[in-house]
């Protein structure tokens, strides 16, 4: 399975740019190991990403067809590659900023027409190739560059979003558990229809160390207690719920 | 060069037809497959053609959620292997800017049109005007080189769209067709022949996609899922598509191709079209619309024994400045009608030191050719 992941990476591509604790290197892991797994052929695979770190996880370290596109424009680019060739599979893969707050027109609409093709949302809950100011997806009093005093915004829960808007898959896992994550990848690479997975990765550079975690790790080892499955939230009471996260499958 | 002759979908013969809908046919003469648009007045009539036309021919059309989803899923497309267009008017043009610096960075070929109507801003839906003949050449940010061309009549709505097609593919650049609301909304004659030249884009597998050993050469371009592991970005790249944000030879190297693989080939674009030029000594430069008002100056003009001429501009950008500074020689003025506030004029005076007087008219309608006149006896 490794070999078969190593010839799926463009070897000249590396080192990749990611800060040390990103989770960007587990998920772009998780997304080559789910197309190995499907035994996929790259060749009419295309993978659009925007502008941001997570824009960096396909281009240029995928081999195979790669569009790195303008902030926020990723899923308008796909659309038209994937109408005029409908026979290309395509992922799309970029960050919450890009996807969520300059793009979010595209996405819902991308998901309104259950356009084929499978977007997969890096979510750090930062603008962090930029310099860690707030995004569209950072906690209630987080801070950052720009909420210097806290911030005071709500932020999406983009997986409803995505489902209000009409996706016919959704789903989100944190890159603590890469496990499930490529199970659900695999699920999401294979549903005819638009599919969005958030995949929640820690950025320990941006967000991380304004934000009281003393390490890349201690982000992580956050992650698994924050999250709660889909399953068990079903029997938990709101106060039991509060400040967690529900991950799983939500619609498939 | 690629060019081949080619039948197109509409039958040889005579029609009648709308500037915007011969714009449609025009383009899927030259092989358009693909269409991307946003409602706007005065283009939507172009869209309205291509929804119809596109699913007889096998292509695709969508409408998007706002231009600048229709230009990225045209560039998209461009990419996928289509031939590729959308249309618009200056609202939606001022959100596509960004895409077109995008477009001319990855060397995508694609054709945008633009109807113009009376701006700024919103300005008058319904009306027309020439206002953005400078915002296609200097609206996207850092230094590019495009193509754009100014069709006068519902033919030349058809023949300059293949033509447009035609420069972005053999130059992979974006192009223009700078129409106006009056030109797209006129009815006219339009004669269709039996076969239209036109040129695909060169594909020559392991050849890199984003560079050539001549520093003003077009590469060759793959479409994706071909094998050819595509690495498509607007970030500054190697021939092989990799970014190198930091490496000042490959900015200069990319930057300097971009500009100079259609400036030195200029004379391939350039064309002006000249009446009763001969032995003018009032020289009159217009395009677009304002060119018929123009020519019709020009006939009462010699009638009133001024000996005047005009010199049509069919291609805008890159300009016709040796036209131009001909013209200058042999002129004593030269008058620039023009549906703005002197934007052709301000170019013209950059390549003649001949007198260039600007007849600028921004009320949203039409230039008439007694005001041409008058403005020419006036300043003669």
């Amino acid at each position: 399975m490794n070999q078969i992941i190593y010839e799926m990476i463009n070897d000249q591509a590396f080192p990749t740019p990611f800060c040390p604790g990103c989770g960007h290197g587990i998920l772009m892991n998780a997304v080559l190991r789910a197309f190995a797994e499907l035994e996929w052929d790259l060749k009419n695979t295309l993978f659009v990403s925007g502008i941001g770190c997570a824009a960096w996880i396909p281009s240029p370290h995928f081999k195979a067809d790669t569009l790195h596109t303008l902030h926020g424009r990723a899923i308008a680019y796909a659309t038209g590659a994937k109408l005029f060739n409908p026979g290309l599979k395509i992922m799309v893969i970029s960050g919450d900023g890009d996807l969520s707050s300059i793009g979010g027109n595209h996405l819902i609409h991308a998901a309104r027409r259950n356009m084929d093709m499978t977007v997969v949302c890096a979510n750090n809950s930062i603008y962090g190739m930029t310099g860690g100011q707030v995004a569209s997806t950072t906690p209630l009093g987080s801070l950052t560059t720009t909420t210097p005093k806290g911030n005071l915004e709500r932020p999406f829960d983009l997986c409803r979003l995505a489902e209000a808007a009409g996706a016919t898959f959704v789903a989100r896992h944190p890159v603590a558990t890469p496990i499930p994550l490529t199970r659900t990848l695999k699920k999401a690479i294979t549903h005819k229809g638009f599919s969005f997975v958030e995949v929640l990765s820690p950025c320990p550079t941006q967000y991380g160390r304004r934000n009281a975690f003393r390490s890349a790790f201690e982000m992580i080892q956050g992650l698994k207690s924050t999250c709660v499955s889909v399953e068990k939230a079903k029997g938990m009471s709101d106060e039991e719920l509060a400040g967690k996260v529900v991950v799983g499958e939500f619609v498939s | 060069m690629q060019y081949k002759k080619v039948k197109g979908p509409l039958a040889p013969g005579w029609y009648f037809m709308q500037g915007d809908e011969a714009c449609a046919e025009g383009a899927l003469a030259a092989g358009c497959r693909f269409y991307a648009g946003y409602p706007i007045t005065p283009a939507s009539e172009i869209m309205i053609r291509m929804v119809h036309r596109l699913p007889e021919l096998g292509g695709a059309f969508i409408q998007m959620e706002d231009e600048i989803g229709s230009i990225s899923a045209v560039i998209g497309a461009a990419w996928a292997g289509a031939k590729a267009m959308t249309a618009t008017s200056g609202p939606g043009l001022s959100l596509m800017i960004e895409a077109l610096g995008y477009a001319v960075i990855t060397e995508t070929p694609c054709l945008i049109v633009d109807v113009q109507r009376a701006g700024p801003s919103t300005g008058q839906a319904t009306r027309p005007a020439q206002g953005d003949m400078m915002m296609v050449k200097w609206g996207a940010h850092g230094d590019n080189e495009i193509v754009a061309l100014s069709p006068w009549s519902v033919q030349e709505m058809y023949d300059l769209t293949v033509k447009a097609f035609n420069f972005s593919e053999r130059f992979r650049v974006p192009t223009f067709l700078l129409a106006d609301e009056a030109v797209g909304h006129l009815r006219e004659t339009l004669v269709i022949q039996e076969e239209v030249e036109v040129f695909d884009r060169v594909k020559i597998p392991g050849k890199p996609p984003f560079g050539t050993e001549e520093v003003n050469g077009v590469p060759s371009m793959p479409a994706f899922g071909e094998g050819a592991n595509l690495l498509v970005t607007g970030s500054t790249h190697d021939p092989w598509g990799f970014r190198k944000t930091q490496d000042s030879v490959v900015q200069a190297r990319l930057t300097e191709r971009l500009i100079r693989k259609i400036r030195d080939f200029k004379s391939e674009v350039i064309e002006t079209d000249s009446h009763l030029l001969e032995d003018a000594e009032i020289g009159v430069v217009a395009y677009g619309f304002t060119a018929r008002a123009a020519l019709a100056a020009v006939k009462t003009l010699r009638k009133q024994g001024v000996k005047a001429g005009l010199l049509r501009l069919v291609s805008i950008w890159p300009f016709a400045d040796e036209a131009v500074a001909a013209l200058g020689k042999r002129c004593r003025k030269i008058f620039v009608p023009e549906m703005n506030r002197g934007q052709i004029a301000g170019e013209l005076a950059k390549f003649t030191p001949t007198p260039v007087i600007p007849l600028p008219k921004t009320n949203g309608e039409v230039i008439e050719p007694a005001e041409i006149v008058e403005g020419i006896r006036r300043n003669q």
